[in-house]
């Protein structure tokens, strides 16, 4: 009762990093609030999964395993996870921001007329006073993200209602092992309990999942480019110089709107969390979305011909020009220094 | 045989195209100065209706929208490419609505208009990214739902195949209807208006609206049904107030904080040749190239 618990997603019979990366967010919180944390976790063929979550410090995890429970369909994890919670009464409940954890939690907060807040960049706990009835909650979940196209950030809170839900983004916590010999329980629970044949209204037919075709996740050097970059046809300076450098190309939303760049390239609140030692930001004003992506990033180079663009004001280095101008002489100069 | 298809479309600030006037010196958002668009997911949502529409004769497609009078333009813009008609929610009692207490709203009306086979809306809405109302307006009508949608690849004898969008690849799935459908942003764009639906429906409007031309037109209107966008409130659609707008809504906004940078000690180059050599040795030295 009352505990912290942490959807886990399932690719085949692999725990997603998404999922524990929030474990680690899960264990900080379930400190502070001095309870619990617990897991769930649904698929097919599960035996053994209990070894790559409980380390992260899992004191219970709820397995259900069936082989129509593989792959993610909404219903069926929905009854899960809404009946579970009708017995388990969390306080909070942890998701990530995946197309099924965007699927899932909706679906799972209606049922339980609970908050859910999507995409948070920073997860608190805290109390919170509502002046107008003039009542304080101790220990509520503040759940931070920014809004309204990155010109603000929101800190939420759900006083009344729990679980008190949010999604998170991969990359935006950080995973950590607590203990490779954790001692947590495992419940096995009988899915028939909890699910219902007609929950299997939709149905798989098809499925094919690609590996990323590039490493911008885990790049030590990321030169992205924004709208400023001004055609698609420019991104292949942002590529040329890339390949010099051994580094990763990404893109701002703008960017990406704009059809300069894929989508699975996009760096943000709404796109990939990146951690490199070298960003180099071209043509991009930096809206606190894209900066939600990138502001861990060691040294930070902006290269914009607007001197008052935002990103400036986080960057070690400004370099006042344009792209088309810039870029080649980064090149030119780099082969000229490095051998 | 022809279905009956609900579009959820909402009006949307164009957050994508931030001026520097956007924002009052008070930190608050200045939405004057910001553009009210159709929701740019709504749009592909409203072509993936249509496209059933055109294959499937006798298919009816209905906008619901929710929001203030002026949220019928989105309406009529539906109606410019092909929508039949057009549901606007509007009421004090709304405002303030987190997602959860919108998806109450949104059902309500549904079960009111009735007999659908189909809700298909946009993924998500640019001001607010959340991706929730559709998903909690498939559990509080008790549907299924897929989210994500891009292509309708078959629909027949109340069953529909779709590809929809995963992380990392595409998947195929089917469903029995009634179904909610979201439609993700690389769907086929939506059409765009039709000059002559524009000549019939640009008089369209709801009874809380103005018109003006249509006070001067009222002989040439009259008898036009089908300018009448329908408009309910709370108490037509026999919504329960405690559930809607702001005390409906179980996320409260604790604080709103304005942007303000860490500004580093940061180094301004110009574009030279030297300045970029420079850079680059520097970098080179420090070990964070190379």
């Amino acid at each position: 009762m009352n505990n912290v618990f942490v959807y886990c997603e399932i690719e085949e019979t692999t725990v997603a990093e998404v999922s524990l990366e929030l474990l680690t967010k899960g264990r900080s919180l379930a400190n502070k609030l001095n309870c619990q944390l617990e897991a769930v976790v649904i698929g097919s063929n599960l035996k053994g999964v209990e070894k790559q979550v409980i380390p992260y410090g899992v004191d219970v995890l709820h397995v259900f395993d069936d082989s129509r429970l593989y792959p993610y369909t909404s219903l069926p994890h929905s009854s899960i996870m809404i009946n579970l919670f009708k017995e388990e009464k969390p306080q909070v409940c942890l998701m990530g921001a995946t197309v099924i954890g965007r699927d899932l939690g909706p679906r799972v907060s209606s049922a339980l007329t609970s908050g859910l807040t999507a995409d948070c960049t920073q997860l608190e706990i805290g109390p919170h006073e509502d002046k107008r009835a003039g009542v304080t909650y101790e220990n509520l979940l503040y759940q931070i993200r920014p809004a309204f196209g990155g010109n603000i950030v929101a800190t939420i809170v759900n006083p009344e209602h729990r679980p008190q839900m949010a999604t998170v983004r991969e990359g935006v916590m950080k995973k950590e092992i607590l203990d490779e010999n954790y001692k947590g329980q495992v419940v096995e629970h009988e899915v028939g309990k909890y699910v219902s044949d007609t929950d299997f209204v939709i149905k798989v037919i098809e499925r094919h999942v690609e590996k990323a075709k590039h490493n911008l996740k885990g790049a030590p050097i990321v030169i992205a480019g924004g709208y400023g970059m001004g055609s698609k046809e420019n991104f292949q300076l942002l590529y040329d110089l890339a390949k010099e450098l051994h580094g990763e190309v990404g893109a701002s939303r703008a960017a990406v709107d704009a059809g300069f760049c894929e989508h699975d390239r996009q760096i943000g609140q709404t796109g990939l969390t990146v951690h490199p030692k070298l960003y180099i930001a071209c043509g991009i004003s930096g809206q606190i979305q894209h900066i939600a992506g990138m502001q861990d990033a060691g040294i930070i180079i902006s290269i914009n011909n607007d001197p008052n663009a935002p990103i400036n004001t986080i960057a070690d280095y400004v370099i006042n020009g344009t792209v088309e101008e810039v870029l080649p002489k980064l090149i030119k100069y780099y082969k000229k220094n490095s051998k | 045989m022809g279905l009956k298809i609900i579009v959820l479309a909402k009006q949307v600030p164009d957050t994508r195209n931030v001026g520097k006037d956007a924002m009052n010196a008070d930190g608050t958002i200045n939405r004057a100065a910001l553009p009210a668009i159709f929701n740019p997911e709504d749009l592909n949502a409203l072509e993936l209706a249509l496209r059933i529409k055109d294959n499937n004769p006798g298919t009816t497609v209905s906008i619901l929208t929710m929001g203030p009078a002026r949220a019928s333009e989105v309406i009529r813009e539906g109606m410019y490419r092909g929508a039949d008609n057009g549901y606007l929610l509007t009421d004090r009692a709304f405002a303030g609505a987190d997602t959860l207490a919108t998806s109450y709203a949104l059902a309500t009306a549904i079960k009111k208009i009735g007999g659908y086979d189909l809700i298909i809306g946009g993924r998500q809405a640019i001001d607010g990214d959340t991706a929730q109302v559709g998903p909690q307006v498939a559990e509080k009508l008790g549907l299924g739902q897929i989210t994500y949608t891009e292509e309708v690849l078959s629909l027949e004898n109340g069953k529909i195949t779709v590809r929809r969008h995963i992380d990392g690849g595409i998947e195929v799935v089917e469903g029995t209807l009634p179904l909610v459908l979201t439609v993700n942003g690389s769907a086929a764009p939506c059409r765009p208006r039709n000059a002559k639906l524009v000549q019939k429906f640009k008089y369209a409007t709801s009874k809380s609206e103005e018109n003006p031309a249509k006070e001067k037109y009222a002989e040439q209107l009259k008898g036009k049904d089908y300018l009448e966008i329908t408009e309910w409130s709370v108490a037509d659609v026999d919504g329960d107030t405690k559930q809607c707008g702001l005390s409906g809504s179980p996320t409260k906004v604790k604080k709103i904080e304005n942007i303000i940078f860490q500004a580093k000690e940061s180094k301004t180059i110009t574009g030279s040749d030297a300045d970029v050599e420079n850079l680059i040795i520097e970098l080179l030295n420090n070990h964070t190239i190379g």
